[in-house]
């Protein structure tokens, strides 16, 4: 099969698409997640099985402790607790549980084992999932149903001391608390102080309900110097002493009260051997859960030892304990022994909350629940209760009636935890499945079209793709037999949930088709390669060989950028990382204009000159390759061909060229701050976006807008003119009417409206000129017009979408709209035509521009950074497709915009009709790399401390740039036809 | 002949390095507390200072062109005075270059134009003892085949290697190890003086091994 290099390119991009798409799903798994979370008015809670028949027990159980105190020290592993450390260093913890009134656990611990997600789980009793990456995008508070919650709405005071997560979490949950950071790993004595200080006053008053500490002193002292250090001890002995306090003041206070208060002792994660943790092994998972109160007093001679659970089920005791219903999407169940003293009717109760709220969360999630053994059991126990609730009513207090209420309360706890188990297998850990087969598809598609850069450079715009043999040879139907035998085995021996076993057997047996047909693709192209090579190849030889300083920059430039992507500062700080790419790119075109204005003879420079306009190389892919091919260039006589003044005012332009562009990249620079070291740094955006400089960012905005208008009207109809001019005064307008910016004339402050009527009016403009651009390319199409047509469908198009830009972009970064237009004049008219990069490299020259561009509005790789705002311009109420459509183009201008400059700049400029697609799959190959290399890095540092909070949203950003780059790509290929479509019209016209 | 010459750059480039490995070492015996790290700019002064020193000696031993012996002193002078400007404006060029890399503006400008400084110490004070306050010989050795002797084929070397060292030295910048040494500019100035004596250690050897294939204009 025979396919133009960007129709080629443009498939397998669309395969990559669909291989990253199924990567994400394994990567992410679906969360389990309670539907009815709308509305967080209290749900009634469960009423007692046979209730209204005989028993009016409906409301919820009272409260079993009065005041809770939950000590959390970070990375406290458990054998500082219950090995040989804590036998030694904490020496009041190991009596209370020996002989003390405790109940101690080992919890264990799901990972990413980092804090922030432990602690939603602590507090949510679910495990982080996908969704809360996408649904924290606006706040890093805590969305989903907890425990903290549910206290405040019951009223409960709360204080908290330690680890300012929580605050982030819980904003407004607590009335008083003092929030440490994390920040200096070193500092391990100053964080605890800064907790421990307001201890004292705190447990002497009696007007709280729960305090919370979290203690970061430990997980310091592990990063610093690991477990083993003389340090530990010391801590703990400091944590050990801080319990007995806490213990002998909630003594006290029980005293007075006469109601019993709890004490949990518990830990967030563990600590490796290094001292680090993110995680799955032993070390890092199981954490001590200790919970004392006198509640639970015991007998001499009763020893208990500590018991495994899960981490997630301290939410649904702590809810219980404390009277609170259990959070939506718990998936813990009750600690049993903590209820075992109440009477048989209570804990019965207990555990039926319990198991009704795990078995609704199972309704919502598994389809199939009825068949669920967790579900059936359930069913039967509830059953069971039920009778147990009219014995009882009955009065019938014999032994028999005792032995039936402990069966009942078995077969619950059997409930529980087969239902804890089902739904935790549910939000599985990585589903590796799915991650493999997406990396391999993945990678057959870059491979594939590795494989045919050679072929492409070499000139051919046409690749043959052995597709039909490929699909009608053995190894096909092997690869295919395997595959499948695979897939059968993987699916029917793995236990936890899996996205591609869940698929119908037709999608799946339709992955593993692509899978083999891509595997034989390949192995032909090899073969054919290594036929090749065998042939005469020095005959073919390049005639040009070697790289220009700017090539090899390019080419570096992107290894580089590649491999820093393995490090999570530099991924924090990526748009360090362009603006140092494009500034380096800028210093060697100067120096590269600098050499071939002063040291070429005047002859040659008047020989340049005159060929100037024309090709940009487009005919030949090493640069030195102009030379040979410059004479043909002549003919095209278009630009501005210098002649005496002109010449010396185009040279000096020329020279100052990449230094302009320099300056206003640092311009750019300091207007949005970004990043993690960057972003509370004072920059010039926050400066205009302060309501008392009003005044000056309407001016910017309003210059920025016209110098928009100058920039690009100069290659547009009369009518598109007339459109962009009204659509640029509209825009002002809305700005206006929603109250970011002022009019001269108009100082009063007027009522702030949410502009739609402007925003409607800049949209019917944008699809005005987008509608005309698209008509012209059509005609060029199907007409087969002159290909200046083509051009001005292109330059037409780009307009429509600079003017949706400027429509959604903030006003204080219209001035990087309005740079990036003149950046792309100045490139073009003074480094591009006069200096004759090839196709190559101008392509790789618009995505790294586009990549800094996209930082230089102020985007980071953290998801907190999109301007959400973008998807509400001109939209009554929240519409999902519109609003996400307009979110991602508001976020992605950049590079949608230099793409769209550079499908213009090669329709224009470049004689040969290959241009665009070679341009395209050059496009193709420089986005792909990042991508496939990014997800093999992210797979290996899957356990990595900072795989949620930096590598997850980055992988998010690389998977919508490639879904960009896809449909850039494939409308790329779509108005290339056109000119194939010319050149075979011109071909038979000259038959 | 060749042998000779190239002994000769060895020895003027061991003299170098031990210039520079003498303002790590000089210094400690005046200054209190004195360490690259922590005293950082007075480091970057001293090691110019000596940088610069060395030159000009070599400079004055070596007279690599016979020419200015005839020369008169005011003729002399004002190549001085010439040579001085261009340091001048070369250190001028290198901050704003900073400064469009993303150094701050105005904060830490002292820091950022020493690093101009030294930077302009190993690579303009080479080029302007070489090859004098002439931009067109510098354009000359500074692109592809313009070299005619191994001293400008080595001071291509060590110029190149110095700005690459430079630039390799801003890497670890935004890097989270909280290192002293990542503060800027010292990474850059460390990654500078690396590069530089990279290069001098570099360049001889290069020549050597190319002695063969090299071939320039003059010879
Ligand atoms: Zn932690
Ligand atoms: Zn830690």
């Amino acid at each position: 099969m025979r396919l133009g290099s960007g129709a080629f390119a443009a498939s397998c991009v669309a395969i990559e698409v669909l291989g990253v798409a199924i990567f994400l799903r394994g990567f992410f798994p679906a969360s389990v997640r309670s539907s009815s979370r709308t509305g967080h008015q209290a749900e009634p809670p469960a009423p007692e099985p046979l209730a209204g028949a005989n028993s009016n027990w409906t409301k919820l159980p009272l409260p079993l402790f009065s005041k809770a105190v939950i000590v959390l020290i970070d990375a406290l592993r458990d054998d500082f607790v219950f090995g040989s450390k804590g036998a030694r260093y904490m020496p009041f913890t190991t009596y209370l549980m020996g002989k003390g009134p405790s109940h101690s656990f080992v919890a264990e611990a799901k990972p990413p084992t980092v804090t922030m997600p432990r602690i939603k789980a602590l507090m949510t009793g679910s495990l982080p999932g996908f969704v809360d990456v996408i649904r924290n995008l606006n706040s890093p508070a805590l969305l989903e149903d907890n425990v903290i919650r549910q206290a405040k709405a019951a009223g409960k005071r709360m204080i908290f001391y330690g680890d300012e997560t929580w605050l982030k979490l819980f904003p407004k949950h607590f009335v008083e608390y003092d929030g440490t950071t994390s920040f200096f790993v070193s500092d391990y004595t100053e964080v605890d102080n800064n907790v421990t200080r307001h201890l004292e006053k705190v447990l002497k008053r009696g007007d709280w309900d729960m305090l919370i500490l979290h203690y970061l002193g430990l997980d310091h002292i592990g990063h610093v110097s690991g477990p083993d250090s003389p340090l530990i001890g010391h801590k703990l002995r400091e944590m050990d002493s801080i319990l007995m306090k806490i213990y002998t003041a909630l003594l006290t206070k029980e005293r007075e009260t006469l109601s019993p208060n709890l004490l949990v002792l518990c830990g967030d994660h563990g600590m490796s051997e290094t001292g680090s943790h993110g995680a799955a092994s032993a070390e890092e998972v199981r954490t001590p859960l200790v919970l004392i109160s006198s509640a639970f007093e015991r007998k001499p001679g009763d020893i208990r030892y500590p018991t495994q659970v899960q981490q997630t089920d301290l939410a649904a005791t702590l809810a219980i304990g404390l009277g609170l219903p259990i959070p939506k999407d718990s998936i813990g169940s009750l600690l049993f022994p903590v209820v075992e003293r109440r009477p048989m009717r209570e804990q019965l109760r207990f555990l039926h909350l319990n198991a009704v709220q795990l078995s609704r969360l199972l309704q919502e999630n598994v389809p199939s629940y009825e068949k669920d053994p967790g579900f059936e059991q359930f069913m039967m126990a509830e059953r069971l209760h039920g009778n147990w609730v009219r014995l009882h009513l009955e009065e019938d207090h014999s032994g028999a009636l005792f032995n039936l209420g402990t069966k009942v309360a078995r077969q619950y706890l059997g409930a529980l935890r087969t239902l804890s188990l089902a739904l935790s297998m549910h939000v599985a850990q990585y589903d590796v499945y799915s991650m493999a087969v997406g990396t391999i598809i993945v990678l057959e598609a870059l491979t594939l079209l590795l494989l045919s850069t050679p072929q492409v450079l070499h000139r051919r715009a046409e690749l043959e793709v052995p597709l039909s043999p490929a699909m009608f040879s053995l190894l096909f139907y092997l690869m295919f037999l395997i595959l499948s035998a695979i897939h059968v085995v993987v699916c029917t021996s793995v236990e936890s949930s899996c996205y591609l076993c869940s698929l119908p057997w037709l999608a799946a047996g339709g992955v593993m088709v692509l899978v083999s047909a891509l595997l034989c693709v390949i192995a032909s192209a090899l073969a054919r390669m290594v036929m090749d090579s065998t042939l005469p190849w020095k005959s073919a030889a390049r005639p040009c060989s070697g790289w220009s300083e700017v090539g090899l920059l390019l080419l570096l430039g992107t290894v580089g950028h590649v491999l820093s992507l393995g490090a999570s500062s530099f991924v924090e700080e990526e748009h360090q990382t362009w603006y140092f790419l494009v500034n380096t790119l800028c210093l060697a075109l100067s120096q590269e204009t600098c050499r071939s204005y002063f040291l070429k003879d005047d002859s040659e420079l008047q020989h340049r000159f005159h060929t100037q306009p024309g090709t940009v190389g487009a005919t030949c892919i090493q640069q030195d390759c102009v030379a040979c091919e410059a004479p043909k260039a002549g003919q095209a006589g278009k630009g501005p061909c210098p002649s005496g003044a002109l010449r010396g005012h185009t040279h000096w332009a020329v020279l100052a060229g990449p230094w302009l562009v320099l300056a206003f990249c640092r311009l750019l620079r300091s207007l949005n701050h970004t990043g993690v070291q960057g972003a509370h740094r004072p920059d010039f955006g926050h400066w205009l976006t302060s309501s008392s400089h009003k005044m000056e960012l309407s001016c910017l905005a309003a210059l920025s807008l016209l110098m928009i208008f100058i920039l690009v009207q100069r290659e547009c109809s009369l009518m598109s003119k007339v459109a962009l001019a009204l659509g640029l005064v509209g825009i002002f307008c809305y700005r206006a009417a929603i109250g970011n910016l002022l009019f001269p004339w108009q100082p009063a402050n007027k009522g702030i409206s949410k502009g739609i009527l402007e925003a409607r009016f800049v949209y019917v403009f944008v699809l005005g000129i987008l509608f005309t651009g698209t008509k012209d390319l059509l005609k060029s199409q199907v007409i087969a017009a002159d290909f200046k047509v083509t051009t001005v469908g292109l330059w037409e198009l780009y307009s429509g979408l600079v003017l949706l830009a400027a429509l959604l972009l903030r006003p204080h970064n219209l001035p990087v709209l309005a740079f990036s237009l003149l950046i792309q004049t100045i490139m073009t008219k003074f480094i591009w035509k006069p200096l004759k990069h090839n196709v190559a490299e101008i392509t790789v020259m618009h995505y790294w521009f586009g990549q800094a561009f996209f930082y230089f509005q102020g985007n980071s790789n953290n998801i907190a950074t999109i301007d959400i705002s973008a998807g509400f311009v001109g939209l009554d109420t929240y519409m999902e497709i519109p609003a996400t459509f307009l979110t991602v183009f508001g976020t992605y201008v950049g590079p949608v915009l230099w793409a769209a400059h550079l499908a213009h700049f090669l329709s224009a400029e470049a004689s040969s009709d290959s241009a665009m697609d070679r341009a395209c799959f050059c496009y193709v190959l420089i986005c792909s790399v990042p991508v496939a290399t990014y997800i093999i890095l992210v797979t290996s540092l899957r356990y990595h401390l900072f795989i949620w909070s930096v590598f997850s949203p980055k992988l998010l950003y690389e998977g919508m740039h490639l879904l960009i780059t896809a449909t850039l790509c494939v409308l790329f290929t779509a108005t290339n036809q056109a000119s194939h479509t010319r050149a075979w019209m011109k071909m038979n016209a000259g038959k | 002949m060749k042998e000779t010459d190239i002994k000769t750059l060895l020895y003027a480039h061991f003299l170098c390095i031990f210039s520079v490995i003498l303002s790590v070492l000089i210094p400690s015996f005046f200054v209190e507390n004195f360490s690259v790290l922590d005293t950082h700019l007075t480091w970057l002064c001293v090691c110019s200072l000596f940088v610069t020193a060395i030159n000009l000696v070599l400079y004055l031993v070596s007279k690599p062109n016979a020419s200015s012996k005839r020369s008169s002193l005011s003729h002399k002078v004002t190549r001085f005075l010439k040579c001085c400007i261009y340091f001048l404006v070369s250190c001028f060029i290198f901050h704003v270059i900073f400064v469009l890399y993303g150094a701050p503006l105005i904060e830490l400008v002292l820091e950022t134009f020493l690093f101009a400084v030294i930077l302009s110490t190993f690579t303009t004070v080479p080029c302007l003892c070489l090859l004098g306050p002439n931009l067109k010989a510098w354009l000359r050795v500074f692109s592809k085949n313009g070299v005619t002797s191994i001293w400008e084929n080595s001071l291509q070397i060590t110029t190149i290697s110095s700005f690459l060292g430079a630039w390799l030295g801003a890497f670890p910048i935004p890097l989270d190890w909280e290192r002293p040494w990542q503060v800027w500019p010292i990474s850059c100035t460390l990654g500078a003086t690396f590069g530089y004596v990279a290069g001098l250690v570099i360049s001889p050897l290069w020549i050597y091994w190319n002695r063969k294939q090299l071939t320039y204009k003059n010879n």
